[in-house]
């Protein structure tokens, strides 16, 4: 069963709907106590980072993810939170993973936000990954980035530079795309992880 | 390439190889929950059903759907949120939606029903600082503003309801407040080009795509698949949007990104 962290940062309905269709069980975690009896946990996210961090530090459940051992994935603005800082607010985030998330408009010259489908590559061999072609295109929409780090970047992508698709530190995960939103591909990732 | 070239040589950035594809984007127009232009697929057990033929159009390749709902009763409300969320169930692509948007309400509702974009027009014209509530409220990745714009006595300017009423608005300068206000995408249509399938209105796309910095989708016009590739080779905008030639089946979208591949352009296949 995939425990979803609902703390009230963006859209839903598209994240429950993919597992739907795939079958996969999933229940809510609006409150820490209620972590209890998941097998992994998604942490979903959408809009400003440092707002959603505000959002999931209301709930008083941040002591309890940075202690789980069992897999955790975080979707965009769910992948941000679990590093250190964003640029976006100049927001302290949780700190599981030691990146930083920066603003795109500083460093590139190309259209922000960074909208559609990029390819993705692996520098690392990752079950995340499995049976997902290198180069397979995924849909990305954001205006901040993880920083590439050849220790936790599991996935890249290129936008004028290289960055953070996919980043991975013990059984923490994140992925910068929508994976409910990316087609196939999207929707064998998720099945990935829940069989990681 | 152009455009990325030169940026390269300032020395900003130092790769484009993986880069962003071109989108390729169907358009429906849906009334009281079903799909209003014909619509030409065999396999379709109901042409009618938006929900079908989105699925369909995933299936064939579709980077992206558009759904503009022209609904005109008080339950326009009601049939739109229903269509989303039928839309997000049963389909792996993202999609905006349009029509009758007028408030962060309406908004917020179609984005906890699944809806990835919403799309505003009239609205955004008649109340600019729409604009700013719905990105301060959503992030600007949310909000589409759609413009309709028509060549008079040579100026572009902006037209609402579908092309019928004039405004003084000129389009460039219109779109440049709407990026600043907090708009993530730009919708283009050009009313002279639009039904004419002439091809899209080239030299206007290239004009405002130099002028702004989020994505451009542009739309009208589309008649045949080379159009497709001058509008991506001419203007560089980031999405093509059409919507009879795919429901007639006038244009196959597997064919569509084969012909845009083979000629050098970045598409998802």
């Amino acid at each position: 069963m995939t425990g979803i962290i609902n703390y009230g940062a963006g859209n839903i309905f598209s994240l429950t709907a993919a597992l739907q269709r795939l079958g996969i069980a999933y229940g809510m975690i609006n409150r820490p106590e209620e972590l209890q009896g998941y097998d992994r946990y998604i942490i979903p996210g959408v809009g400003h980072a440092g707002a959603a961090m505000h959002k999931l530090e209301t709930t008083g459940i941040i002591p309890y993810i940075k202690q789980l051992d069992k897999p955790v994935l975080g979707i965009c603005v769910g992948m941000q939170l679990l590093t250190d800082f964003s640029e976006e607010g100049n927001s302290r985030l949780t700190g599981i993973i030691p990146l930083n998330t920066l603003h795109f408009s500083e460093k590139i010259k190309l259209k922000v936000p960074h909208m559609g489908w990029n390819k993705v590559h692996y520098p690392k061999a990752s079950a995340l990954f499995s049976n997902i072609a290198p180069g397979t295109y995924f849909y990305f929409v954001h205006s901040y980035f993880i920083e590439f780090n050849p220790n936790f970047t599991i996935a890249d992508a290129d936008y004028g530079i290289p960055f953070s698709a996919a980043i991975q530190k013990d059984n923490f995960y994140g992925v910068q795309f929508h994976p409910e939103k990316s087609g196939e591909a999207g929707e064998t990732l998720l099945k990935n992880f829940e069989n990681i | 390439m152009g455009r990325w070239l030169s940026v390269s040589e300032a020395g900003l950035i130092t790769s484009y190889k993986k880069m962003l594809a071109k989108r390729i984007i169907p358009c429906l127009d849906v009334k009281e929950g079903r799909t209003v232009k014909g619509v030409n697929f065999v396999e379709l057990r109901d042409a009618g059903d938006p929900v079908e033929l989105a699925w369909q159009y995933s299936q064939q390749g579709a980077d992206e759907l558009v759904f503009l709902d022209i609904t005109a009763t008080h339950e326009r409300r009601k049939t739109m949120v229903e269509l989303v969320k039928a839309v997000a169930r049963n389909v792996n692509i993202p999609f905006t939606i349009g029509g009758g948007i007028n408030e962060i309400s309406d908004a917020d509702v179609l984005l906890n029903s699944g809806a990835d974009k919403i799309s505003i027009n009239s609205a955004a014209v008649r109340n600019p600082n729409l604009i700013n509530e719905l990105a301060a409220a959503f992030g600007k990745q949310f909000v589409v503003v759609a413009v309709d714009t028509k060549h008079v006595d040579g100026k572009n300017l902006v037209h609402l309801n579908g092309g019928r009423i004039a405004t003084e608005l000129e389009t460039e300068h219109w779109i440049k407040e709407a990026e600043e206000r907090g708009a993530g995408e730009i919708l283009l249509t050009s009313m002279d080009h639009d039904g004419t399938k002439a091809g899209f209105d080239n030299p206007l796309l290239k004009k405002i795509n130099d002028a702004i910095s989020i994505p451009l989708i542009a739309s009208g016009g589309a008649g045949n698949s080379q159009h497709f590739t001058d509008v991506f080779r001419e203007t560089n905008v980031d999405a093509a949007l059409a919507a009879s030639v795919f429901h007639y089946g006038e244009i196959l979208i597997p064919d569509l990104k084969a012909e845009l591949k083979a000629n050098g352009i970045q598409v998802r296949i």
